[in-house]
């Protein structure tokens, strides 16, 4: 991953920093500039929270190589208290225990890495509670 | 008054029992039990690093502070695994907590010492007014070569304290620093595991300068061993931390709350650090609490701490630091210990 993409998504990659319309309340994760429901530009920045369930998922068993290390492993996509679904890795798991809908928390951790050299890359994921 | 307004720890969920790791070399696993009260150690999942680690401590802190991250001057992470060689790990922990950008940010090195290093000059910074609160942290990943006597300890986790002079969970009576050149324990640059000058790393490393920052602070604040509570000792294996305290005229009961190293192992900058926070969750307003960690190279920081009546609003606000080495275990074998770890090589 470019060091300027990274950088650029740091406030909704470490904090979960979404935002919400004023005019019509959508929520948007990550944050947009026009609300796609209402068009209006003028947003509030909002805070998701750091515990949801577990709406689905799915077993990546021959990943990318810079994920090799953590295979086999889940995807899913998790709804935060507040409704807004984000879609992330479920860390720390016993893969035959996962059961939609079970309660997840967000956790900092390492996403990937750029090879040998390059920059690391930090982010949340989800791990049961 | 400059205190602990709030506090925090993180153990990763995986384990490997003792046994093992001496399975793999052929070593004898019941006399390294007896010989260092070792019983099994925490191990970092593949995406955890002394970053992750100190986010998730910091945050539990802040739980317990319960103060605008924003108001925090300073951050400040020791370690000796940062996982940058050049690139500070604060800055991703300010950035992630909300700190930026008005912060000083720095990291420590100094073996297992770092964490109370950050916690001394936190100290300094916030009793001075420079800074309103200040956030220390001592966390580490550390490694030990494969087949080497370290591997049997060196073990993962973070503890996070936010020090400022109002609404105080414990405070700052005392700090004091014991300091010589030692080279019991190194790492030279682009070496991947350190090395360690064996039994020279117990009585003219740890013990003396242990030894040496317990009566130094003792002498300064006129008080005895049975003048507090509890003790915690660094923690490079289940075994120094009682010797040390028996040598010193401390009790059993006075060490255990913070005696974490038997089925935790040493986590470096976090050990002494981690041990403070499991003697918080159980400790009462009033307790009077000594601690001195040992960083290799060599020296020891002691701090002498009051625990007041806000312990009890805030104890239950984040998870305690004994519930995470109980709990939520998953034991792994030596060969995922060993991918985890990177002990094996890619060729990508
Ligand atoms: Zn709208």
């Amino acid at each position: 991953m470019f060091p300027a993409r990274y950088w650029r998504e740091i406030p909704q990659r470490y904090r979960l920093e979404a935002n919400k319309c004023k005019k019509c309340g959508r929520t948007y994760f990550p944050p947009r500039l026009v609300c796609a429901d209402c068009k209006s530009r003028d947003f509030e920045p909002l805070k998701l929270k750091d515990e949801g369930k577990l709406l689905t998922y799915t077993v990546i068993r021959v990943p990318p190589s810079q994920f090799i290390e953590q295979s086999p492993y889940a995807i899913g996509i998790v709804e935060l208290d507040g409704g807004t679904r984000i879609l992330t890795q479920i860390a720390d798991c016993n893969l035959d225990k996962l059961q939609i809908g079970m309660r997840l928390k967000i956790e900092f951790r390492k996403i990937q890495q750029d090879g040998e050299a390059g920059i690391l890359c930090y982010g949340y994921k989800c791990v049961p509670v | 008054m400059t205190g602990i307004v709030g506090y925090g720890a993180y153990i990763p969920r995986n384990r490997i029992k003792l046994e093992e790791i001496a399975k793999v070399w052929g070593a004898d696993a019941p006399s390294y039990k007896r010989g260092l009260l070792l019983y099994e150690k925490s191990v970092p999942s593949p995406d955890q690093d002394t970053i992750t680690m100190s986010v998730e401590a910091t945050k539990s802190a802040l739980k317990r502070a319960n103060i605008p991250p924003e108001e925090i001057g300073a951050v400040y992470v020791g370690s000796e695994s940062h996982p940058y060689a050049v690139k500070p790990s604060g800055t991703v922990l300010a950035e992630a907590i909300g700190a930026t950008p008005e912060v000083h940010c720095a990291d420590y090195e100094f073996a297992c010492k770092a964490g109370s290093e950050a916690m001394f000059v936190c100290i300094g910074l916030v009793e001075s007014g420079s800074v309103k609160y200040g956030l220390a942290v001592g966390a580490d990943t550390s490694q030990g070569a494969p087949g080497d006597a370290l591997e049997y300890s060196a073990a993962a986790g973070a503890a996070a304290f936010i020090f400022g002079k109002d609404n105080a969970i414990a405070k700052v009576h005392h700090t004091y620093s014991y300091m010589t050149d030692t080279p019991d324990f190194w790492r030279r640059e682009y070496q991947f595991y350190p090395r360690h000058a064996s039994r020279f790393t117990g009585e003219p490393a740890y013990f003396k300068h242990i030894i040496g920052a317990a009566k130094g602070i003792m002498d300064k604040a006129r008080m005895k061993p049975e003048d507090f509570n509890y003790v915690i000792f660094h923690q490079p294996n289940g075994k120094f931390p009682q010797r040390v305290g028996k040598m010193l005229g401390f009790k059993k009961e006075q060490i255990e709350p913070g005696w974490l190293s038997p089925t935790l192992g040493n986590t470096y900058s976090g050990s002494s650090p981690m041990g403070l926070t499991s003697t918080f969750d159980i400790s009462k307003p009033g307790d009077k609490i000594l601690m001195v960690s040992y960083g290799s190279g060599a020296g020891s920081d002691a701090f002498i701490l009051e625990v007041t009546e806000r312990i009890d609003e805030i104890r239950d606000k984040a998870p305690k630091t004994r519930w995470m080495l109980d709990n939520n275990k998953t034991y792994i074998e030596y060969g995922t210990y060993a991918k985890y770890r990177e002990k094996i090589r890619m060729g990508t």
